[in-house]
């Protein structure tokens, strides 16, 4: 038999048929499910009079529009009416299919990419899909994970399958170590910043080499989350030691006999020797500093060190153009040193960096220190209610509260201000969610996409520093 | 999808060009979180007087006696006769929903927009294309005291009015197919039935954990 890609051995083993034109019928073991993008989906399922294929599959939470402050009242403190009636709509439509949901006041709500893996309810080995682009979060346990839009949550609801052809392959590779303080989100940044925002699309993209596979599970998930963000619908990590010890145990994980099964199946996951790529990308991982996006696209980036690049130095004349609206969307002038960028406000939170080792890395910088005065706000969004107990139990809540951060209920909040948390226009914040662009976290709110512990020491500082 | 039947119903006759989507249904109704319900709300600015928005009531609002909709003749109808270019705008899927929910079944113009055109058929409507000459003899006939009955068989791909020679039309066979078996992408997939469950039973024992 020929060698395979992990990418392969996902795909054939979720092969229901194959079409001569290769269009495939491929089996979703995992399906995700919000309060935004599902109404229309189990509307849709109404009124053809159809029932999900297998509703153990879905899994559901609201994380979009939850308020991340006192919400002890349940759905009814949701002040906006639009966001409450998702919310309810949510909670009805898992009421009336028998779906599994953590609503607003379980204890294991949360952002939906953070309480899967958390969870053990994506697997090793399984197809995960989400109605929300950033499901490639889920990549990170070697699964193949991708987001949907609303007709196709609702084509897995009715028949758990979804028509799909194979993607290219590529894969990612980071060679050598990263220095301390360098975070998966930095290494997934100067990935972003090297091929670009459109440099994975088509492909689907295996991320590997000594730097991750030295990363922790949470810090794969930071990585793999980003994927979509350099283009590429899904990206993923072989199965490692790592990943089978970081499911033990989980409430979705297997036991008993099935578990002794799966980790003989899921130590297959990974490329074989001598399988090819469409594309290969080789990293030096020493050369990777901490990153700041100085723009208005994940991959308008650059080391802490360096200063806002310049467009007149730029050849490409539509790139430049597209720099120099975004240094004006931005308010910065080219050659400013990213060092001295003050900061309005300090968001650590969302799927891509809410999970307790994030939380520990920020605490360890704000611990013993204040936020700077320059600074209106600073915000710690636990990804989950599992993740804030934890930090709790640890006493890193007091830290940040004693240091002058706010202390929130999980949820989605300020990476995209559907709630109440946003930025006004004009204001700067240092942020750990993965999309600076225009309006993202309010309308002309300005964005810099950086680590947790980067945007702690922002916090402190009131400007990005190195660390 | 329902299965497009043969079936005959009264003709509502829109005389208009160029109708876009957003005069179909305005945006200001996009934020439901439904697709059904748009019904109410189809053409809503020119079947009110007063400007619409979500939520309201529309029972109370005051109609506009002078649209077509709001004529007693055309209660009830399920075919939609218009001028060419129906459709044209944003590709709102909103658009079809609405039709559907209102009623139309079939829509009858010279022409549409592309996109328009084609989320008709995911939405089980039927949009016919007739040349000008015909839709404007039919136009004439909508336009009379009694209000046009039409029968509209798919599977012959026929219009039917009264005794006249019946009026054929084209229409892509696979879309013809999936029409009349009521199949939209989830009902084709369902299609293979079989396969999926012939799947989960070997998958089921190579990887018991993801069933159990
Ligand atoms: S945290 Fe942000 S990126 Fe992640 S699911 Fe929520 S809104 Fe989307």
């Amino acid at each position: 038999m020929s060698a395979k890609t992990l990418y392969d051995k996902l795909w054939e083993s979720h092969l229901v048929r194959t079409d001569e034109d290769g269009t495939a019928l491929i089996y979703i073991d995992r399906h995700l499910v919000h309060e935004v993008t599902s109404p229309q989906a189990f509307e849709g399922l109404r009124l053809a009079g159809r029932k999900p294929w297998r509703t153990e599959a879905n899994l559901a939470t609201p994380d979009h529009n939850v308020p991340t402050t006192e919400r002890s009242g349940g759905v009814s403190t949701i002040v906006d009416p639009v966001s409450r009636l998702q919310v309810e709509t949510l909670d009805q439509n898992c009421r009336d299919f028998a779906i599994t949901e953590f609503e607003m006041l379980d204890p294991r709500q949360g952002i939906v990419h953070v309480i899967g893996p958390e969870q053990g309810a994506t697997l090793p080995g399984m197809t995960v899909v989400c109605g929300d682009s950033h499901t490639s979060t889920h990549g990170a346990m070697g699964a193949l994970a991708f987001g949907i839009g609303t007709s196709e949550v609702e084509h897995v609801l009715a028949t758990q399958c979804l028509i799909q052809k194979k993607s290219k392959s590529m894969q990612v590779r980071v060679d050598g170590q990263v220095a301390p303080g360098v975070t998966a989100k930095d290494i997934v940044l100067a990935i972003i910043g090297k091929i670009g925002t459109a440099g994975g699309t088509g492909y689907a993209i295996e991320f590997a080499g000594d730097a991750i596979e030295t990363l922790s599970i949470e810090g794969r998930l930071t990585l793999c989350n980003m994927a979509i963000e350099a283009g590429a619908r899904a990206g993923f990590v072989a199965v490692d030691q790592k990943t089978i010890d970081y499911v033990k145990g989980r409430p979705y994980a297997p036991q008993g006999d099935d578990w002794d099964k799966a980790i003989a199946y899921w130590q297959t996951l990974h490329t074989d020797p001598g399988a090819e790529f469409d594309k290969v990308v080789i990293l030096d991982g020493a050369a990777i500093k901490p990153q700041v996006t100085w723009g208005t696209s994940p991959e308008m980036v650059v080391g802490v060190d360096q200063a806002v690049p310049d467009p007149a130095d730029e050849a490409d004349k539509v790139k430049a153009d597209g720099m120099r609206r975004a240094l004006e969307y931005m308010g910065l002038e080219a050659g400013t040193p990213i060092q001295d960028i003050a900061v309005d406000k300090v968001f650590i939170g969302s799927c891509t960096n809410s999970r307790i080792e994030d939380l520990r890395a920020a605490a360890e910088v704000a611990k013993g220190q204040q936020v700077a005065s320059n600074v209106k706000l600073a915000l710690i969004v636990p990804g989950s209610g599992l993740v804030k107990a934890q930090a709790e139990e640890e006493g890193l809540d007091k830290i940040f509260v004693e240091a002058g951060f706010e202390w929130r209920e999980p949820g989605c909040s300020m990476c995209l201000a559907m709630n109440a948390d946003r930025l006004e226009s004009g204001e700067r914040c240092a942020s750990t969610s993965n999309r600076n662009f225009e309006g993202r976290q309010g309308q002309g709110g300005r964005t810099h996409l950086v680590s947790p512990a980067m945007a702690a020491a922002a916090a402190i500082h009131g400007h990005f520093v190195e660390i | 999808m329902e299965k497009f039947e043969t079936f005959t119903g009264i003709v509502c006759p829109l005389d208009r060009s160029n109708v876009d989507t957003d005069a179909i249904i305005p945006k200001q109704f996009l934020k439901s979180i439904k697709r059904s319900g748009f019904g109410p709300n189809l053409f809503d600015e020119w079947r009110y007087l007063d400007h619409g928005e979500p939520g309201m009531d529309n029972s109370k609002r005051p109609l506009n006696p002078d649209f077509v909709l709001n004529d007693p003749r055309y209660q009830g109808a399920q075919v939609l006769l218009t001028r060419e270019n129906f459709g044209c705008g944003s590709s709102r899927e909103h658009a079809p929903w609405a039709l559907d929910d209102y009623g139309f079944r079939i829509i009858i113009a010279p022409s549409y927009a592309d996109i328009f055109f084609n989320n008709c058929f995911k939405n089980g409507i039927l949009p016919v294309v007739l040349d000008e000459k015909i839709v404007d003899e039919l136009f004439a006939q909508a336009t009379l005291e009694q209000a046009l009955s039409l029968t509209v068989d798919l599977q012959q791909q026929q219009l039917v009015v009264g005794d006249a020679e019946p009026i054929p039309f084209e229409v892509d066979p696979f879309r013809k197919h999936c029409l009349l078996n009521g199949l939209d992408d989830i009902g084709l997939t369902l299609q293979h039935v079989d396969l999926i469950k012939a799947y989960e039973a070997r998958r089921a024992d190579e990887a018991p954990w993801l069933f159990s």
